[in-house]
């Protein structure tokens, strides 16, 4: 008889551990897709840039410098294999920054403003920005989500067992912590 | 909280159905008095021909509420704008992509109906299009979103299509009551006891059912407005574009081709904007709803 709720303990606690870690694994793997979003968002703005740029150049011949910022910014989120989270993040911020000293441009090019490629262009990088801001958000909502099972107790034994470690979320920068997403206009 | 009001929002889907179903009985009734003289058969009348008009507008719901209010189905070429905010809210509220309507009309509001949150659909007005920008434009279609997400569109829905299966059946009884006078002479216990009871159950019926109906749909819509909002925030992080929109729809002129059964449905009441809490109000007042946003 003892023995028979001795087993039946064992057993619960094996059941116990094995849904814990299950739910550990499922938990990290919807950081990963959430981080799959944001990729997908990146990987279109990096091949809508060159459009805007050549849409740009055309009308705006003497803003080179901020044109270039842009590609090179670009060139360097497109190179970063292997980079975390964090990192490509920051990249993008930079290209995020630049993206809106280009459209502050149109102010002054009347011409460029009523572009019909120009408009449908900026909604477009406007949705990609929206995007990667609101899956940015999905992803830190993951993370924390993982976080707070990896330190509870007592699913944090399971954690420490399987390996399971805790992950960082993506800072925002200081001036969008109100508003996620970008408006260009 | 969301959890919360998700398990609620079932349990009254299935506190509604029963209530609908006493309504078809006692609606069968009176057509059995005024048109038969048996209510038995009315009753069978009532509960087949009731159940199957049901079943039928249950079944085909989403696709007539978006067709009694004029709905017409986009694209993301159509107002690129619109579809990407829609596609943005699908994300954080991580719900499918619903379908994409515009209803033709100058005053600003939107709705959103569906049977799940997988066959979900958002409908904005024209109005809305012309006089919100991206920031406000996203504050009501992430407070369309708290709706689909929390199970408060099915309930709708399911209220909108019974409600328009009792008008139905109302103005089929209130015909025999017109017509049903003659052959009703000839009942012999008329001045019986039953027979008064009977009178004034179906003339109750009658009258009572579209009321009742009518003050179900408002009760349940009227509390789910502020979590609603509060949840709109928590997508968008930005109370600024939902308070701006709702300034902006309160100020706006009525909708014209609105369907009265659906008003509950939209962000903010489309008719008679009464700015009360009151018993027949669908919506709370606007007032007090910027109030809570701004304490957010």
């Amino acid at each position: 008889m003892v023995w028979l709720i001795i087993l039946g303990i064992v057993a619960i606690v094996v059941l116990w551990g094995i849904a814990t870690y299950n739910g550990l694994v499922k938990s990290r793997g919807w950081i990963k897709e959430a981080w799959a979003q944001v990729d997908v968002q990146l990987k279109r703005r990096n091949d809508l840039i060159p459009n805007v740029v050549s849409t740009v150049k055309g009308y705006a011949k003497h803003e080179q410098e901020t044109l270039e910022k842009v590609i090179a910014a670009r060139n360097q989120l497109v190179n970063m294999q292997g980079a975390t989270p964090q990192e490509i993040m920051e990249t993008s911020n930079q290209i995020t920054g630049a993206l809106k000293s280009i459209f502050a441009l149109s102010e002054s090019y009347p011409e460029l403003k009523a572009n019909q490629n120009f408009l449908s262009l900026q909604e477009e990088l406007t949705n990609t920005e929206n995007k990667i801001a609101y899956s940015r958000q999905l992803y830190n909502s993951s993370v924390v989500n993982y976080n707070i099972k990896v330190q509870s107790i007592p699913t944090n034994i399971i954690a420490s067992i399987g390996g399971f470690k805790e992950e960082s979320v993506l800072e925002t920068p200081q001036e969008e912590r109100n508003v996620p997403k970008v408006s260009f206009d | 909280m969301l959890h919360q009001q998700i398990i609620q929002n079932k349990r009254k889907t299935i506190l509604v159905l029963l209530v609908y179903t006493l309504l078809f009985l006692t609606v069968g009734i009176a057509i059995g008095y005024f048109m038969f003289d048996d209510i038995l058969i009315g009753t069978i009348i009532a509960t087949v021909l009731g159940g199957i008009y049901a079943i039928a507008m249950l079944s085909q719901s989403t696709e007539i509420v978006l067709k009694r209010n004029h709905a017409h189905q986009i694209t993301e070429e159509m107002y690129p704008m619109l579809w990407h905010i829609v596609e943005d809210m699908a994300i954080v509220a991580q719900v499918p992509m619903p379908s994409v309507h515009v209803i033709q009309d100058d005053s600003p509001n939107a709705f959103a109906t569906g049977m799940s949150p997988d066959k979900a659909a958002v409908a904005v007005t024209t109005g809305l299009l012309k006089r919100l920008n991206r920031e406000e434009l996203e504050g009501v279609i992430a407070h369309e979103f708290s709706h689909i997400k929390n199970y408060d569109v099915r309930l709708q829905t399911i209220l909108v299509a019974l409600g328009t299966a009792i008008a139905l059946l109302i103005q089929f009884s209130s015909y025999g009551m017109r017509f049903g006078g003659r052959h009703k002479s000839n009942n012999n216990d008329k001045n019986s006891v039953l027979g008064i009871v009977l009178f004034i159950v179906s003339i109750l019926a009658i009258f009572l059912a579209p009321l009742l109906s009518t003050l179900t749909q408002l009760a349940l819509s009227r509390n789910r407005e502020y979590l609603a909002d509060a949840t709109a925030v928590s997508f968008t992080r930005n109370p600024q574009g939902l308070i701006s929109a709702l300034q902006i729809i309160s100020q706006s002129p009525d909708m014209k081709g609105v369907d009265p059964q659906s008003a509950a449905l939209y962000i903010a009441s489309p008719i008679h904007k009464k700015e009360k809490d009151s018993l027949f109000a669908t919506h709370p007042s606007t007032a007090n709803r910027i109030a809570r946003l701004r304490n957010m």
